[in-house]
C-alpha cells in the first residue's frame, strides 16, 4: 500500500493552492508535511483525501487511480485541528459512525470501537457526549474514529495545535505507536520543525504551494537541497547572508571573512548565500577556527534551558541559540562565534552547492 | 472590625424602580381591576375571584382560546419547517447572500397594521389582486369576509409571509456557524444529505431553533394587529383570537373586570407554555 501523487496541482477560483507535486508516501512511518501557515499543507491534504478536486495530475492508492473517487471510496480518515465530533452522539457512536455507514455488523462494530477506545484510553468516556469531554479527550475521540475505521490513509492536519502544551507532548509521543503496524499511510501536517523532528519518519517540506524537498526527516534536516528548504526546516529561522568567495576565502558584506574547507573551497569564485542554523552561532567561543561576528543585540529570549539573541549583522538580522543563560544587554554590541564547518552554501538560484 | 451598613440597597433601588414602573405597577392595576366591578365615577365593588370563575366557565372564552391555540399550532407547524428549508436552500457565500438576506428581512420591516391593510386590499374579491384573480380568472369562490375558511387561510398565509423570515434568519445564522470541518467529516464517512441534516445541521441549529420557536410561539399567541385589521375577527366570530376577544370585552363592552381577569389568564398561559417549552427543549443539554 502506497499513496502516490503524480504531477498533482490544485487551483481554486484562479488561485494556485498546490503547484505540480510528485510524492510517494509509504505506510509504516509518519509522513510529515512541514510548512508555514498558508504553505499549502491543508490544500494538499484535501486533494489527497478527495475533499478537493485535483486540477490536474493523478493520485494512486496501491497502484490504483483514485483521482476521481469520493473521499468515502478512498477509505481515508481525517483528523482536524478543530475537534470535530458529531455533537449529540456519544463517544461510542462517534467512533462507530463510519463503520455504521459502511454497514458493518453490530458485533464487529462493538469490538472495533472498544479496541480503539482502549488504545486511546477512552473506555470510561464511551457513554459521554463530546461537550462533556476535555479538548484532549475530544481529539482522542477523533483519533479513535480514524483507528477503528482501519482506513488505508490517515490524514492528521495539525491535530495537536489546539491542545495545551502537556497534552500535546503526551499525544505526540503516542501518535507514532498508535498508527504503527496498521498498514495505513499516515500523513501529518505541522508548522513546527521541532514536531517533524520528534515524529521522525519522512518529511515533505512545503513552501508557497510546492514541495521543496522530501526524504527521511533527519536526512533532509542535515542536507537541505535548497535555501527554501533550509528556511522551512529551521526554528528559529536559519541565518542567511550574501557572501563572496574568492580563492579559499569567503567574505561577508561587512568584511568578516573566513577560510573555506572541503567542498566549499573548490567552488568557483563568485557570489553565494551562506546559511547557518541559530544553534551553531554561539556567544561563547567553542574552538580555535571559529569566526567572530559582532552585532547589536535587539531581542533576547529565554526558553527553558536555552537563550536566544537576535542581533544585527550588516543589514541583516541574525539569531543565536545557545544552551544556558547568557547575560545579553539589549542595544549593545556582543561577540558571537560561528562554526564555519556548519555553514551551508547556496548558489544564486538557491540550490545547495556545499 | 467589619463595618456593616445598608448602602447596598441604594444600588438595587434603580432596578427596583425600573421594574416597578415597567412591570409591577401596570400589572397590579390589572390585578386590581380583575377582582372588582366598576360602574365609573371611580366606584368599585369587591368581586373576589368571580370574574375568573365566570371566564373559565364561559364558552366564548373556550372558543377564542381554542382558536388561538389552533392558530399558533398551525403557524409553528408551517413556519418552523419552512424557515429551516429556506435557510438550507440559501447560498452560504457569494453575491447572492446579501440579496437573500435583505429580501428575507423586508417583510419584517413593514408595520403590522400596514401588513393587515395590505393583505386586506390584496384579497378583496372585486379589486384585490389575489381576490380578483381567484374569483374571476380561476373561478374559485374566495371571499374572506363571507367564508370562515377563506379568512383563516388568509390570516395564516399573511403571518407566514410576515414572520417566516425570522425563522429563516435565525436558522441561517445557526447554519453558517457550522465549521466546514463537519461537512468534510460527513463526506469522508459517506453520509447522505439527510444524515448531514439530521446529525450535523439539526443538532447545531438546535439552540437558535429553540429561540425561534419560543419567539414565534409568543408572537403568534399574542397576535392582534394584523388579524384585527384584516378580518376584525370575522366573519362572525370565526377569526376572533384571544387578543381580539379581549379588546372587544375591554373596549367594546367596557367590561373592565372580566377583561382584566382574562388578561391575567392570557398572560399566565403564555408564560406557562413558554416555560414548559423552554424547559423541555433545554433539558437534554443539562444531562
Amino acid at each position: 500500500m502506497a499513496l502516490e501523487l503524480r504531477q498533482i496541482t490544485s487551483r481554486i477560483g484562479g488561485i494556485t493552492h498546490v503547484k505540480p507535486t510528485n510524492l510517494v508516501l509509504q505506510p509504516g512511518a509518519f509522513n510529515v508535511l512541514l510548512g508555514a501557515t498558508g504553505a499549502g499543507k491543508t490544500s494538499l491534504i484535501k486533494v489527497m483525501a478527495g475533499l478537493a478536486r485535483a486540477t490536474s495530475g493523478q493520485i494512486l492508492m496501491n497502484g490504483q487511480d483514485v483521482t476521481k473517487d469520493s473521499p468515502q471510496k478512498r477509505n481515508i480518515s481525517l483528523v482536524h485541528q478543530f475537534f470535530v465530533n458529531y455533537p449529540h452522539m456519544t463517544v461510542f457512536d462517534n467512533i462507530a459512525s463510519p463503520l455504521r455507514v459502511a454497514g458493518m455488523a453490530k458485533s464487529e462494530i462493538q469490538g472495533r470501537v472498544e479496541a480503539a477506545a482502549d488504545v486511546l484510553r477512552l473506555r470510561p468516556m464511551l457513554k459521554r457526549r463530546p461537550h462533556e469531554l476535555s479538548g484532549g479527550q475530544q481529539q482522542r475521540t477523533a483519533l479513535a474514529r480514524a483507528i477503528a475505521k482501519e482506513s488505508t490513509a490517515v490524514f492528521l492536519d495539525e491535530p495537536l495545535a489546539n491542545l495545551d502544551y502537556k497534552l500535546r507532548e503526551e499525544l505526540r509521543d503516542q501518535l507514532p505507536d498508535l498508527f504503527a503496524g496498521r498498514g495505513a499511510v499516515v500523513v501529518y501536517a505541522t508548522s513546527e520543525p521541532e514536531e517533524a523532528l520528534m515524529l521522525g519518519g519522512y518529511t515533505a517540506l512545503m513552501d508557497d504551494g510546492a514541495v521543496t524537498q522530501f526524504g527521511a526527516t533527519a536526512e533532509i534536516y542535515r542536507h537541505p537541497q535548497n535555501l527554501t528548504s533550509a528556511r522551512v526546516f529551521s526554528q528559529p529561522p536559519i541565518n542567511a547572508a550574501e557572501v563572496t568567495k574568492q580563492g579559499r576565502r569567503a567574505r561577508l558584506a561587512n568584511g568578516v571573512q573566513w577560510e573555506l574547507s572541503g567542498k566549499a573551497a573548490d567552488l568557483r569564485d563568485g557570489a553565494y548565500t551562506v546559511a547557518i542554523r541559530p544553534h551553531h552561532v554561539s556567544p561563547v567561543r567553542m574552538g580555535g577556527d571559529q569566526v567572530e561576528l559582532h552585532g547589536k543585540v535587539s531581542v533576547t529570549e529565554l526558553s527553558g534551558s536555552e537563550s536566544s539573541a537576535h542581533f544585527t549583522l550588516g543589514d541583516g538580522s541574525w539569531v543565536s541559540l545557545a544552551p544556558g543563560v547568557h547575560p545579553y544587554k539589549v542595544g549593545t554590541d556582543h561577540a558571537f562565534y560561528m562554526d564555519p564547518s556548519k555553514c551551508f552554501y547556496f548558489a544564486p538560484d538557491g540550490a545547495l552547492v556545499a | 472590625m467589619k463595618t456593616e451598613n445598608q448602602k447596598a440597597w441604594f444600588f438595587v433601588l434603580p432596578v427596583l424602580l425600573l421594574v416597578a414602573f415597567n412591570a409591577l405597577i401596570p400589572m397590579m392595576t390589572v390585578v386590581n381591576y380583575s377582582v372588582q366591578e366598576t360602574f365609573g365615577d371611580n366606584v368599585f365593588f369587591w368581586q373576589g375571584l368571580d370574574w375568573f370563575e365566570q371566564l373559565l366557565r364561559s364558552e366564548r372564552f373556550h372558543a377564542s382560546l381554542g382558536r388561538q391555540f389552533l392558530f399558533t399550532g398551525i403557524i409553528l407547524l408551517i413556519q418552523i419547517p419552512l424557515g429551516v428549508v429556506i435557510a438550507l436552500a440559501m447560498p452560504r457565500q457569494g453575491f447572492w447572500v446579501p440579496v437573500c438576506l435583505v429580501l428575507m428581512a423586508l417583510p419584517m420591516l413593514i408595520p403590522w397594521n400596514v401588513v393587515g391593510a395590505m393583505w386586506n386590499i390584496f384579497t378583496l374579491p372585486d379589486i384585490g389582486l389575489v381576490g380578483y384573480f381567484l374569483n374571476h380568472t380561476l373561478g374559485i369562490t374566495y371571499d374572506m369576509t363571507q367564508n370562515p375558511l377563506a379568512a383563516w387561510i388568509t390570516i395564516i398565509v399573511m403571518d407566514v409571509w410576515h414572520w417566516t423570515s425570522l425563522v429563516v434568519l435565525l436558522a441561517y445564522a445557526g447554519l453558517v456557524s457550522i465549521p466546514d470541518a463537519y461537512y468534510q467529516a460527513a463526506r469522508i464517512d459517506g453520509a447522505s444529505n439527510w444524515s448531514v441534516f439530521r446529525f450535523i445541521q439539526l443538532p447545531k441549529m438546535k439552540q437558535v431553533l429553540t429561540i425561534a420557536i419560543l419567539l414565534r410561539f409568543m408572537d403568534s399567541f399574542n397576535i392582534y394587529t394584523e388579524p384585527f385589521v384584516l378580518t376584525g375577527g370575522g366573519p362572525g366570530n370565526s377569526t376572533t383570537l384571544l387578543s381580539i376577544d379581549l379588546v372587544k370585552i375591554a373596549l367594546g363592552q367596557f367590561d373592565l373586570g372580566p377583561a382584566a381577569a382574562m388578561s391575567l389568564i392570557y398572560f399566565a398561559i403564555t408564560l406557562l407554555v413558554s416555560w414548559l417549552f423552554y424547559t423541555l427543549m433545554t433539558r437534554n443539554d443539562a444531562k
